[in-house]
């Protein structure tokens, strides 16, 4: 369980995240979704540690992120930010190998080796796990972050619009694959999206930001409404039935 | 896969199962540094052990007036090992520097040089000739100065950097900003003083300010090899780290580590090898950049295990070679920045031409 307790992020008088107080339950998916700005993504790096927060505080799996070892943290949780400075002569399988750095401390065992073949697989990177970095499309590139992410073996999964650049094929793919690491490696994933369908499809429970405000927490077809929606992203929105569940339209 | 079915057990953690029918040897064959990747690695760096061999041999036996074998054909050898020492501590430094510092630092464009380390070193020297004339300039020279120059290069390097990405700054590019127009304006003020000097004490600053391996400062060997031997070794231990600094800040501290406190210590560690380096020999601006890309474009891999011994390699290299090529077939020892800026400036636009990439 991820539990953040009255956590607060000021980036001047005007612009402030918080106080955000909020539980969000152990395995499934979670989505943050919400407008720009809305401090999605600040939240998810404060709860991965890679941004402080100014107040409160944040527990993952009964971890206080901010006393216990970063070292130690990252057995726990592991985070993916959407741009990420790439190391071009590195090879998909050495990328992928860097997520059992926290295990080996880069001196790869058998075991390691497993849980790295294990994760190509699973992202369907076997053909392209000796490719260099710079040689994949941006949608290949991603997925061989989040095999990474996902060799790295944490519970808790955090993703940083994990959907920008893909287009229609590999944004289905990649939630699948992300909805199969959920189900079928019980790891807790909690996603930034952008594209509320998206979120309604894939995810178990959304959480609905504003303005660095939690202002919606519950299950899809609580938060598919047109009021919820509409008071949201500030646009009108339509929820209609569609042929996979409630689909939003908004233009 | 309807969205709301729950996981198969939220309590117990499986790990990534390994994949029946993936056979582990395919692990072994494909590894990231595949045979053939590793054989032609070690043949680089056989081969570039032979060209160094071959370079110290010539610098110390070229031109040695006495017989082979004779008492004073071993004596003269042995005044020109010191030289070879020297070159071995200045090119571990610098090139080990180099690395680590655009592994810190995200780049591959600057060197520590560059960022007003070697300006501090230019700028002290002038300042001193330039307030007691050329007794100043003897006034540099010595033991405790040596450490005190180290000592302030040291102390100027961890002030920038704490200072800089620390605190409400934290910001590399600011820092690197901050680290050239820095560099520029001790360049720029040595300019300034050196524009009042005598013709005399000019004379005298000038021979002292040439990166010079023939001159180098052996009196600071005893304590020059043992600090940047033990850094060094420090960093190359620190190597399977750097690796994942490479990666950047999130992604480093998103596999557990401390990414700041690691970025400071590998500049910390810079700062030291290349305050060594300076007080042994000078400036030597460009040998750390151009060894650091070579050993990128030959070597091409991301460890830092490798890269780090193979820049210092590549580093003695050029040096042994341009001095050798100065000192007995130019017959013009001296600056042998000049043949290392010219012959290794030239191999440098070759390679990257070739492979177009940095």
């Amino acid at each position: 369980m991820i539990t953040l307790d009255a956590v607060t992020k000021t980036y001047s008088s005007e612009v402030a995240i918080g106080p955000v107080s909020v539980e969000i339950a152990r395995g499934g998916i979670t989505a943050l979704v919400g407008p720009n700005g809305a401090g999605k993504s600040t939240v998810l790096t404060m709860i991965g540690r890679l941004l402080g927060a100014d107040e409160g505080s944040i527990e993952v799996g009964g971890h206080d992120i901010a006393t216990t070892r970063s070292r130690t943290l990252a057995t726990v949780l592991s985070i993916l930010r959407q741009e990420n400075h790439f190391v071009t002569r590195l090879t998909v399988r050495q990328l992928v190998g860097f997520g059992r750095f926290p295990h080996s401390r880069g001196r790869l065992t058998a075991e390691d080796e497993r849980h790295i073949d294990a994760a190509i697989d699973f992202l369907d990177l076997a053909d392209l796990q000796d490719r260099y970095l710079d040689q994949l499309s941006g949608g290949q590139r991603q997925r061989a972050y989040v095999a990474m992410v996902l060799a790295q073996d944490t519970e808790y999964v955090l993703l940083d619009e994990p959907l920008n650049n893909l287009d229609m094929q590999h944004a289905v793919q990649m939630m699948r694959q992300l909805r199969r690491a959920a189900d079928e490696l019980g790891r807790t994933v909690v996603v930034v999206l952008h594209d509320v369908n998206f979120a309604a499809h894939y995810a178990d429970r959304i959480l609905a930001m504003q303005d660095g405000q939690v202002v919606e927490h519950g299950a899809p077809r609580e938060i598919m409404t047109d009021e919820v929606l509409t008071r949201v992203f500030h646009t009108e929105v339509q929820v209609i039935e569609g042929p996979h569940g409630p689909l939003a339209v908004y233009y | 896969m309807s969205p709301q079915s729950s996981p198969a057990s939220p309590a117990t953690v499986p790990a990534t199962r390994p994949v029946e029918g993936a056979p582990r040897s395919r692990a072994r064959e494909t590894r990231p540094d595949g045979r053939r990747g590793r054989r032609r690695r070690l043949g680089l760096l056989v081969g570039l052990a032979v060209l160094a061999v071959a370079a110290s041999v010539g610098v110390l036996t070229w031109n040695n007036p006495m017989t082979v074998g004779s008492e004073g054909f071993w004596l003269i050898a042995q005044m020109r090992v010191e030289t070879l020492v020297s070159v071995a501590v200045v090119a571990v430094a610098q090139g080990a520097a180099t690395v680590a510092f655009q592994t810190a630092t995200h780049n591959r464009i600057l060197t520590p040089s560059i960022m007003g380390f070697e300006s501090l070193y230019t700028a002290v020297q002038t300042g001193a000739v330039f307030l007691f004339g050329i007794a100043g300039a003897t006034m540099v020279v010595g033991l405790p100065q040596f450490l005190l120059q180290a000592v302030l290069m040291v102390a100027f390097a961890s002030a920038l950097y704490g200072w800089l990405l620390s605190g409400r700054f934290s910001n590399m590019h600011l820092m690197l900003l901050v680290g050239v127009v820095i560099g520029g304006g001790l360049g720029s003020l040595s300019t300034f003083m050196q524009r009042l000097l005598t013709p005399s004490e000019f004379d005298v600053l000038t021979a002292r300010m040439f990166g010079s391996i023939a001159n180098a400062e052996s009196a600071y060997l005893p304590y020059a090899l043992p600090a940047v031997l033990v850094v060094a070794a420090v960093l190359w231990l620190r190597g399977r780290r750097l690796d994942v600094v490479a990666l950047g800040a999130d992604a480093a501290t998103s596999l557990g580590l401390n990414h700041r406190r690691e970025v400071m210590l590998i500049l910390l560690m810079v700062s030291v090898l290349m305050a060594m380096s300076t007080s042994l020999v000078g400036p030597m601006t460009f040998l750390g950049f151009l060894a650091a890309t070579l050993t990128y474009q030959l070597f091409d891999t991301p460890s830092h295990r490798l890269l780090l011994p193979a820049a210092g390699l590549v580093a003695y290299t050029i040096l042994t070679v341009a001095y050798f090529l100065l000192r007995h077939v130019f017959y013009a020892q001296g600056a042998v920045t000049i043949i290392v800026e010219l012959i290794g400036g030239g191999v440098f636009l070759i390679v990257l031409m070739r492979k177009g990439r940095l």
